[in-house]
């Protein structure tokens, strides 16, 4: 009897748990699909509101028109140099020292766990670094962006944490036995062993070098050194709202009119050309993803 | 006597104590000298965080002072809490803490449980291919920037946008959503959960994939339903992560992010998009009134700090569960 209810209450609650993540699933997905489809659709009939499942009246111009901008070009090639340049410093800086800090005899481990820890708690705030970035003659230039945030305390946690779980002991110690030196032992014998943790955190790092835009508007002047994302606050964010007002304020037809087709194309177009890079990089980390990583950081 | 008998006997303690850290103080260098180059590892991160994070800690004094960019931070003037009382005294303190915090106490409120019942939601799920689509779906805008996540919300809410199409389409009356400036933190707080739900639920479901699937044959056999092995086994399973994520949350509960509300402002919504970063931004950068924005920006992190400090500290007695 127990039984048979049971399974009957199992059944009820099978049906609301799939109901609403099919409904999630349905608010997250359809947004991402209306992009794509918008973005190879006819800008007359997305505005219509003819396109809603399917695209209509195919026609690749936003993309040609994206690739022919030469501001969108530079800004991706900026972008680029940022991305890999910058996730190959924070690699640099944050895996060995992370190691470092998993090593139980490194004599002041505590002392500097704190002085790392306590920025991500407390910090000078924009002015003061702003101020420092002058003064070290870095405004306005590249490595005002590879530099700053070159680490953080966060990532370095998780790292921490998954050697601490993944180098055995007795690895260390057979390989002092040997008279392996420290350096041969991080980059002979655990950098190899560390590829899921770099993975991750080169993801970690590789993202957020890819959309960040704060760090160009706070220290960039020069468009030649705008990333991808300062120019796409131009054109997505900037001109729609003047787009808006326009359309509140004038009667003007015509030329405006002509202008806002083109300009409602080339978005849809625009956000799947910046997006796509880092929505490809996921799957191939992802499967470090989940379990390991991600544990370990809540136990650290 | 008595006393006395104490104070030599704490004497010879406190000798023989002397020779163990003087031992202990031969080995700790042996040990340093031993393990220099992992020391040598850690340098890159050190000097980073000195430099580009303790420097400006010392430069926060201008707060305090009347910044001269010639004299320096060090040779500018003394003006004590000046900065403070004027920030306290203008209109726009009251309306740019205000709107800090009901911002995000909105997203804490709203955004902290989502996460942790799509994580629940998600774990009850058998069929193995459903999941992992919802969870790869769901996890996608996670990798949106902000600059095309508010894109996004522009096209998508305008009279124009999907959203005013969908509407039409069954039989709705469009909205002007964007100029309607009180729906500025909907708008800003439901984005953010479209956004992060996904993401937000890994470090949950990581947590439920850590409890002992004994318990819950135990439950099973005494005729748990799902409903109670949920609320007895699997939420009280996870409730360390949870309290430690609150803890950080309500910790930088004063930390509006910068970079979404800026892009979503403009000139009609400021009365209830300025927000406490972006206001330091505009009076510190583009007014170029150093001191006064950085003591803005003090204030912020000060209370950041005790809020962290004092939700810590209740937690530890209460739960036993604590960062620190």
């Amino acid at each position: 009897m127990a039984v048979i209810k049971e399974a009957k209450g199992d059944k009820i609650f099978n049906i609301i748990n799939y109901t609403l993540l099919t409904i999630i699933l349905i608010i997250t997905f359809y947004p991402l699909l209306f992009v794509v489809i918008a973005s190879i659709s006819n800008p007359d009939l997305i505005n219509s509101g003819e396109v809603i499942l399917l695209p209509k009246d195919v026609s690749f111009d936003g993309y040609r028109r994206i690739f022919q901008d030469p501001r969108i070009l530079n800004g991706y090639k900026n972008t680029i140099i940022y991305t890999v340049f910058g996730t190959l410093i924070n690699l640099g800086v944050t895996i060995p020292a992370a190691y470092a800090l998993s090593r139980k005899d490194l004599v002041g481990r505590n002392v500097f766990t704190l002085i790392f820890a306590f920025t991500m708690f407390f910090s000078g705030g924009l002015i003061p670094t702003f101020l420092l970035m002058k003064n070290l003659h870095l405004l306005n230039t590249r490595w005002a962006i590879l530099l700053l945030g070159a680490t953080n305390m966060w990532n370095i946690v998780i790292t921490r944490t998954f050697f601490e779980s993944n180098i055995p002991l007795e690895l260390q110690e057979a390989a002092e036995l040997d008279g392996c030196s420290d350096f041969k032992l991080f980059f002979s014998i655990v950098l190899p062993l560390a590829s899921p943790i770099i993975a991750v955190m080169a993801l970690f790092f590789g993202v957020a070098h890819w959309n960040n835009y704060f760090k160009a508007l706070i220290y960039l002047s020069d468009k030649k050194l705008f990333p991808l994302q300062l120019i796409l606050r131009e054109i997505l964010v900037k001109s729609e709202f003047d787009a808006q007002m326009l359309l509140i304020g004038s009667h003007d037809t015509g030329t405006l009119m002509e202008e806002l087709r083109a300009a409602e194309q080339i978005k849809y177009a625009l956000i799947i050309v910046a997006t796509l890079p880092v929505m490809l990089a996921y799957p191939f980390v992802q499967k470090y993803f989940v379990k390991g990583v991600m544990v370990g950081a809540i136990k650290g | 006597m008595e006393a006395k008998y104490q104070l030599n006997q704490s004497s010879d303690l406190a000798k023989g104590e002397m020779k163990k850290v003087k031992i202990k103080k031969g080995k700790t260098w042996k040990s340093v000298a031993k393990n220099w180059q992992l020391y040598i590892l850690l340098l890159p991160a050190l000097l980073y965080f000195i430099i580009f994070h303790y420097v400006p800690m010392y430069g926060v004094q201008i707060a305090f002072k009347d910044f001269i960019a010639t004299k320096g931070i060090w040779g500018s003037p003394w003006v004590g809490l000046k900065h403070f009382r004027n920030f306290f005294g203008t209109y726009s303190s009251r309306i740019v803490i205000k709107n800090t915090i009901s911002i995000s106490l909105y997203s804490l409120l709203a955004g902290f449980p989502i996460p942790i019942i799509l994580a629940l939601l998600l774990n009850e799920v058998k069929n193995e291919r459903f999941k992992k689509l919802v969870q790869n779906v769901t996890y996608a805008p996670h990798f949106i920037s902000t600059v095309v996540m508010v894109g996004m919300i522009l096209i998508f809410l305008s009279p124009n946008g999907i959203i005013n199409k969908l509407r039409e389409l069954v039989g709705l009356e469009a909205v002007p959503y964007l100029t309607k400036d009180y729906l500025f933190s909907d708008i800003y707080v439901w984005s953010g959960i479209w956004q992060n739900m996904g993401w937000g639920s890994i470090i949950y479901l990581a947590a439920l994939s850590g409890i002992d699937p004994q318990l819950h044959e135990a439950a099973i056999v005494d005729g748990a339903s799902r409903m109670q092995r949920i609320f007895y086994i699997n939420i009280p399973g996870i409730l360390p992560t949870i309290i430690i994520m609150l803890i950080l949350n309500v910790g930088s509960i004063m930390n509006v992010g910068f970079e979404k509300i800026y892009l979503m402002q403009n000139p009609f919504n400021l009365k209830y998009s300025e927000v406490i970063s972006t206001y330091v931004y505009k009076v510190g950068l583009l007014d170029a009134k150093y001191s006064f924005s950085a003591a803005v920006n003090l204030f912020n992190t000060i209370i950041n700090l005790a809020l962290l400090v004092t939700v810590n500290k209740i937690s530890k007695k209460v739960s036993d569960v604590y960062l620190w």
